[in-house]
């Protein structure tokens, strides 16, 4: 009893720690930039070139660490469609977590879409599984843990994926897309594949349960904006290529506001969409979640 | 080694087409998808000529193999009895008289109300139909439960080789049709064996009729046979009259057990030739004359409970009887089904109406049913679209398509919403109720039409973005407008509405969803179109 008793708090200690280390790497100052934007390469090397920009891998990931990489897997579309983060960005990804020593990297959405479909349509099960990693399923409540956001103004607690609670490290790593309702899905949209009832956000203002979801007290080390293709209109499920543009790009940084800031002005050039018109962006500043003043920040702007 | 042959063929097959119905991941090949169509009411329906005349010449020739092995409720029966004679080691069969004049009334009711479009009653007694939904009501949720333990003992150990799925009751009246089903059924079973097949049965009447004419029997050697019954208490089907050595080939469904009864070696499954094979088993009561008339006259010799001692005065009788009962059932048929319907109709959709503001006036046909009336026409109502549907949106109908059309499947979408791009249920669907469909062909075919409630609607009550309706709207029927400042609003196009119900099952409008899909009675192909693609250049980052 005494021994198990022992090794429980021992663990705990080490959650402890773990979140400690986390937030002590967000203000580390190791990589030269605070956001890196890449364009005009294939998705994985653009993500080589912009995480060696920020000090690679092994900046974000000790070894040992259970990593779980979140993609945006919502859709039964293919590739093409732009509607899934592409999969061989995920594999990239999920390949250097192992090359920094991960332990294990999960990878996991809550689909819009039949689950089985979306994973095996988007490649993106294949590709992570090719590249090591554990693909988890996310379609019952009971894989969902309760936590509580104590600092959301609409959204107080949530049901997150085991796969994210139960993680030492997370990778957000979402599709840059129009959103018929929140009109861009970016990095703080792509939470809404964490949590298990996203009806909550829809009927309880969308834009600031986004917002409030983000608060969450795990941050995810990198926000990997996959903007390979992007998808300007009829988002976020998309209806015919017609919808989509190749506009190889790419955005990582540890600010989601910044990020997502820095991806709207991107979108904007293939279709119109003022940063105000994406509310959760202003929101998620107003939380304390970053900064959309891409002025203060160190940004890497590259081309392969 | 007949009868081996034949257990082992029946084990076989009933398993197969069982775990067919049951296999909800689409791990087993397609090709298992043969053992539904090759039963006897499904090929009718689909008019599946190649099959049905090979069960035809199966029977001619061989007698009701099918009953025996290919028919899964006959090796249902077959379990149960097993089963009976177990637990008592004592029972033994008994020969009885054939019930024909039930067999035929049943018969001729199917057939009338299958015709005045009352397929309800076929989909009840259709063996292949009733087994198939016993299957999807009562042992799916069983094997499903199997899978959902497996799942957590996996995934204990980090392993999702399994995964969970729900587990909850589809529709509560067929649950309880299966159920009566299954205990009627096994219980008749439990009792007398090939009872179910050999009174109720229609697909048993029609090969029944057929079986006497077929080319190999089980014969009795009457140089060798004692009359000492040992093969009449082994017979399930209850038709060797052991005592005048006779045996009813209208019933037997050559199942062979009395075969390795005999100690005397005196019965034999051969050929019997053509000249003997209407030779009565006493030679001296038949003329020449009476048997051409019995052939010209099947249903009268079939409505003939004594198969060889013809008594003409009987048969006119019968046939009599038959007529009246005709027309007793149709207008009994007609007095209640038709107030009854919308009577019962109107029930249906108050109860309906509490629980949600919106009041669907057609039920969704799932896609590839031509119309409404094709489906109250072809489906026997075997549940397997229900059973192998992936997003699970199919759901037995209560009276929405009036009382003929009870359990055929009707679109739901509380628990999901039909995929786009699947094709499943009109791929596995036996009798051509629901029509196979291209991905390409589903991608345009119609099932229902999108209907707004804007005053139940988000971001009209609310003012906040929502927009869940148009995000998993495959063909932007609902897509979203500008509306105050930043916001969007739904906005519907009916006329491209696949009918797939995305936004209904999504809408988080409480307590009234905002949007719905409308059934519609005759699907139609929709014409998207696509707009011109202007071809745009993004190579600035744009900050």
């Amino acid at each position: 009893m005494a021994l198990s008793g022992a090794a429980l708090t021992t663990i705990k200690e080490v959650d402890a720690m773990s979140i400690l280390s986390q937030s002590f790497e967000a203000t580390d100052g190791a990589s030269k930039y605070d956001l890196v934007a890449v364009l005009g390469g294939e998705p994985e090397v653009m993500f080589r070139k912009a995480i060696s920009e920020m000090g690679g891998m092994s900046n974000f990931i000790n070894r040992g660490d259970k990593v779980c990489v979140k993609p945006n897997i919502g859709w039964d579309q293919p590739v093409e469609m732009g509607a899934n983060t592409n999969p061989k960005l995920v594999a990239e990804i999920i390949k250097q977590c192992f090359d920094a020593g991960a332990s294990e990297v999960t990878v996991f959405d809550h689909s819009c879409d039949d689950w089985r479909k979306t994973y095996a349509n988007s490649g993106i099960e294949e590709a992570a599984k090719a590249a090591g990693a554990k693909v988890v399923p996310a379609h019952q409540e009971s894989y969902y843990k309760s936590v509580s956001i104590p600092n959301g103004k609409n959204l107080k607690e949530a049901k997150i994926h085991q796969a994210i609670v139960d993680s030492d490290k997370w990778i957000n790593v979402p599709i840059l897309k129009n959103h018929g309702g929140a009109q861009l899905t970016i990095s703080m949209k792509n939470y809404m594949g964490i949590v298990w009832d996203r009806g909550f956000f829809h009927a309880n203002d969308l834009q600031q349960c986004i917002a409030d979801v983000c608060t969450y007290d795990k941050r995810p080390v990198l926000n990997v904006v996959d903007a390979y293709r992007l998808m300007k209109t009829s988002g976020p499920r998309g209806r015919s290529l017609s919808d989509v543009v190749l506009s190889k790009g790419l955005f990582i940084s540890q600010d989601i506001v910044a990020v997502d800031t820095a991806a709207t002005n991107f979108f904007n050039q293939a279709r119109e969409m003022p940063l105000e018109n994406v509310t959760h962006i202003g929101k998620a500043e107003e939380l304390g979640l970053g900064t959309t003043n891409l002025e203060k920040l160190r940004i890497g702007r590259l081309r392969v | 080694m007949l009868k081996k042959i034949r257990v082992a063929l029946s084990i076989l097959l009933f398993t197969l087409i069982t775990l067919y119905f049951l296999d909800f991941r689409g791990g087993l090949p397609d090709w298992l998808q043969w053992f539904t169509e090759i039963q006897f009411m499904p090929a009718l329906l689909a008019l599946n000529v190649g099959v049905l005349v090979a069960l035809l010449l199966l029977t001619l020739l061989f007698g009701r193999v099918y009953c025996s092995s290919i028919c899964p409720m006959g090796i249902y029966q077959d379990m149960v009895a097993w089963l009976s004679r177990r637990v008592n080691k004592k029972k033994r069969y008994r020969y009885s008289k054939a019930k024909n004049g039930l067999r035929i009334i049943v018969l001729a009711s199917t057939v009338v109300a299958f015709i005045f479009g009352f397929t309800l009653l076929v989909g009840l007694l259709d063996p292949y139909g009733a087994y198939g939904r016993m299957v999807t009501h009562l042992l799916r949720p069983a094997y499903l439960a199997g899978n959902n333990l497996l799942a957590s003992i996996f995934s204990s150990f980090n392993n999702f080789t399994f995964y969970k799925v729900n587990i909850y009751i589809v529709s509560v009246s067929s649950l309880v049709i299966a159920l009566i089903t299954l205990l009627g059924i096994g219980y008749m079973a439990w009792r007398g064996g090939r009872n179910y097949c050999n009174t109720v049965c229609p697909v048993g009447t029609i090969l029944g009729f057929l079986s006497r004419y077929s080319l190999f029997k089980v014969k009795i050697d009457e140089t060798k046979c004692n009359a000492c019954g040992l093969c009449a208490m082994k017979c399930k089907a209850s038709c060797i009259d052991a005592k005048n050595k006779r045996v009813d080939y209208s019933r037997c469904v050559t199942c062979f057990n009395c075969l390795e009864s005999c100690h005397r070696d005196a019965m034999k499954y051969k050929p019997v030739t053509p000249w003997k094979r209407y030779e009565p088993q006493k030679a001296n009561a038949l003329n020449e004359k009476t048997a051409i008339n019995n052939t010209k006259k099947p249903l009268d010799l079939l409505a003939n409970p004594a198969a060889g001692q013809p008594k003409i005065v009987n048969d006119k009788k019968s046939t009599g009887n038959l007529d009246a009962s005709k027309r007793r059932f149709l207008t009994a048929l007609l007095v209640i089904s038709l107030p009854a319907k919308e009577f019962v109709a109107k029930i249906g959709s108050e109860t309906r109406l509490s629980r949600r503001a919106f009041k669907r006036q057609t039920p969704i046909a799932p896609p590839g049913v031509p119309s409404i009336d094709h489906l109250l026409q072809k489906c026997i109502s075997c549940h397997l679209c229900v059973s192998k549907c992936p997003s699970r949106v199919i759901k037995p109908a209560l009276l929405e398509y009036g009382l003929g059309g009870m359990m055929q499947p009707r679109l739901y979408f509380d628990r999901g919403f039909c995929n786009y791009d699947c094709t499943v249920c009109g791929d596995v669907c036996p009798t051509g109720a629901i029509l196979p469909l291209t991905k390409e062909e589903k991608n345009h075919t119609q099932a229902g039409q999108v209907q707004l409630i804007l005053e139940n609607c988000i971001v009209y009550n609310d003012e906040t973005s929502c927009g869940a309706c148009s995000e998993h709207c495959p063909t932007q029927a609902v897509r979203m407008v500008p509306y105050k400042g930043a916001l969007t609003i739904p906005e519907i196009n009916p006329e491209i509405c696949v009918g797939c119900g995305g936004c209904e099952y999504v809408c988080p409008a409480i307590p009234y969803k905002a949007i719905y899909v409308e059934g519609v009675t005759t699907q139609r192909r929709i014409t998207i179109e696509h707009e011109e693609v202007d071809e745009i250049q993004v190579d600035d980052f744009g900050f």
